[in-house]
């Protein structure tokens, strides 16, 4: 069996805030094709990381290429372009769209219409929605979202919303996709829901995975490997398996329980 | 826009269900009300005429806006003064160089709609409350141009006389006819303001009002998609100030001035923002309340010791803010929200509530 090709490296990276230290030289690679989990206490550092790879954030240090491309060097509207999509923790849709709306605003870089086409709209730019529609109804159904379709997403409940997200990133079509907690505020049900779809986003669309997550269990599951931060440090890094036995991360896990104690 | 289907009816392609006209008897229910306001000189009066061009001008204007405020989110108190723009362009290009209506208006609109990027620029840095005081820097700066500069040209505080629209030997010199150049222009501004709204630019927009940092990381570009807005703003803007200028056959730095970009905003919010409907709703709604207050005036004043055309001027801005005032504690989203509402209810009967 051949290594996959390494899509994501990150290399070093460095960000503060002030005189917080929100990730001190974090390194780690992510692999084609695999679910990398990124895990670790409250304020460990995961969404900056996350904001850093779309380059929300600029590290004061390091480097994170995808597919040979320096992402702290590319203009964040660029990003999606490459292929790197991601969701929020707090949500952010735009919510005064509808589910549909929301998909096809997802599609806006795969599409040409400009501002003469979208006023007369007449011929191309309602033949290219026409196109695009078709890709984001495939995704409405994929997540079974029929029934909120034209449902405003301001009105949806917390779990759907969450499910819009996904939908929208799946939108975007792209090679890695980032998630940041996509099931919290959810139930056992809804969680089930959402790593079902997940699971089969990644196998369909033949997705890499970088996926945040708190729930111990299902993380254990689904991830082929691990990577632990805590206070901005990277503590660990390996299979499922070896992360549970790892002191450190029993430790860091320990340390926080103690914190909310 | 008037889309009333019973419930049970659904669209059986993605071409049908994305169309904003549905079925066969809308496109009639259409074609009568267009033909009706056409034919309005032949069964209304003139006073009543002169009222439908104030409305469908105000109407193209609250467009504009709507596509900035509404869609956008960007706050603007500066529409009246990119009609200034648009009116003064129209006005020198047909008097000097004596061109057709049919082409100064589209390059005046083209003028203000530049105008109108270069006072977006700040949106680019500031933000709601902030950016409403920089919008207003036009409404100081534009009008402050036309009184000081080029005096030759603008004619200072006075103004210049604005030529009578002449298109295929017509002579538009009377409401009546020029209503065929408003309702004509209207309904083009109209497929254009609903076309952004529904197509890949105005999904732009309203992620970069929804969620402007969201946007940005799925490569919508929210600086691209603001100045963009703010430039057919003021296009819609130059398109209603040149009807407006070449009706009143003058225009000087005062025919549109602060208090009618307040005006506009009224209208937006009083017809419900983010809506292709709210421009139409708004405007008539405020056009109809400062006509009842010139009918209303001096009844009042009659009552009231005052001077009585004291009375008239103050009771315009008293009515229209109490209008305001009650739409904002009561009808929040404006009046194209209440019929939304009453079309779901007529949809769902007899069960709605
Ligand atoms: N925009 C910001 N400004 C200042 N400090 C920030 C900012 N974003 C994050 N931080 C700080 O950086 C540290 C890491 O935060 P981060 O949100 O990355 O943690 P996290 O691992 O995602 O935590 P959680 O599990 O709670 O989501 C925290 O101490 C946080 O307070
Ligand atoms: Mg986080």
């Amino acid at each position: 069996m051949t290594e996959p090709p390494i899509l994501l490296s990150v290399q070093d990276v460095t960000l503060h805030f002030g005189r917080v230290q929100a990730l001190s030289r974090v390194s780690f690679d992510v692999k084609e094709g695999e679910i990398l989990a990124i895990i670790g206490p409250n304020g460990a550092g995961k969404t900056s990381m996350l904001n850093c790879i779309s380059h929300f954030y600029t590290p004061s240090q390091g480097h994170i290429y995808f597919q040979g491309r320096d992402l702290t060097k590319t203009k964040p509207t660029q990003i999606p372009r490459l292929g790197v999509a991601r969701t929020f923790q707090n949500l952010a849709l735009y919510s005064g769209l509808s589910t549909l709306d929301n998909l096809m605003a997802a599609r806006h870089i795969h599409m040409k219409t400009g501002m003469l086409g979208s006023l007369i709209y007449w011929g191309f730019g309602h033949r290219e929605d026409l196109r695009h529609r078709e890709v984001v109804e495939e995704i409405i159904e994929f997540l079974e979202m029929e029934s909120i379709r034209k449902t405003v997403v301001g009105a949806l409940p917390h779990g759907l919303r969450k499910r819009v997200e996904l939908g929208r990133a799946l939108a975007l079509e792209p090679k890695l996709l980032l998630l940041d907690e996509p099931m919290t505020g959810m139930n056992q049900e809804e969680k089930e829901d959402m790593a079902r779809f997940i699971l089969d986003a990644h196998e369909l669309r033949r997705l890499t995975l970088v996926l945040i997550e708190h729930d111990m269990g299902l993380v254990m599951d689904i991830a082929d490997r691990v990577v632990v931060l805590d206070f901005g440090l990277k503590i660990a890094e390996g299979t499922p398996d070896e992360i549970r036995n790892n002191p450190d991360v029993i430790k860091a896990y320990l340390g926080q329980e103690h914190r909310h104690l | 826009m008037t889309v009333l289907r019973p419930a049970g009816e659904f669209d059986e392609s993605y071409a049908t269900d994305m169309a904003t006209i549905r079925r066969g008897w809308q496109w009639i229910a259409l074609f009568g009300l267009i033909a009706g306001v056409y034919l309005l000189p032949f069964y209304a009066s003139q006073s009543t005429v002169a009222l439908v061009n104030r409305i469908a001008i105000s109407i193209i204007a609250v467009q504009g806006l709507n596509l900035l405020t509404g869609y956008t989110g960007q706050i603007s108190l500066g529409q009246a003064a990119f009609m200034t723009v648009g009116g003064y362009i129209s006005a020198l290009l047909a008097i000097h160089f004596g061109w057709s209506f049919l082409i100064t208006l589209p390059v005046a609109a083209l003028g203000a709609g530049v105008i109108g990027l270069f006072f977006g620029l700040p949106s680019l840095r500031v933000k709601g409350f902030y950016l409403a005081m920089s919008t207003l820097a036009a409404q100081f700066i534009i009008p402050w141009f036309t009184r000081n500069a080029f005096p030759e040209l603008l004619n200072g505080a006075q103004g210049v006389n604005v030529p009578v629209p002449v298109i295929f030997g017509i002579e538009f010199n009377t409401p009546q006819k020029y209503l065929y150049l408003t309702i004509t222009f209207l309904i083009i501004t109209t497929i254009l303001a609903s076309n952004a709204a529904r197509s890949r630019m105005g999904r732009a927009f309203v992620a970069v009002r929804d969620n402007d940092v969201a946007a940005e990381l799925m490569g919508i570009s929210p600086f691209k998609y603001k100045l963009q807005a703010f430039f057919l703003a003021a296009v819609f803007a130059g398109v209603a100030g040149a009807l407006s200028a070449h009706h009143l056959r003058h225009i000087n730095s005062e025919s549109f001035n602060l208090n009618d970009s307040v005006l506009l905003l009224g209208m937006l919010i009083l017809g419900g923002m983010g809506t292709n409907l709210g421009p139409f709703l708004g405007a008539a709604a405020v056009e109809l309340i400062i006509e009842f207050a010139t009918i209303a005036g001096p009844i009042v004043s009659a009552w009231i010791p005052s001077n009585s055309a004291g009375g008239v001027q103050a009771l315009r801005p008293l009515l229209f803010g109490l209008a305001l005032m009650l739409f904002l504690i009561f009808e929040p989203k404006g009046l194209a929200h209440r019929w939304q509402l009453i079309k779901a209810a007529w949809r769902l009967r007899p069960f709605a509530r």
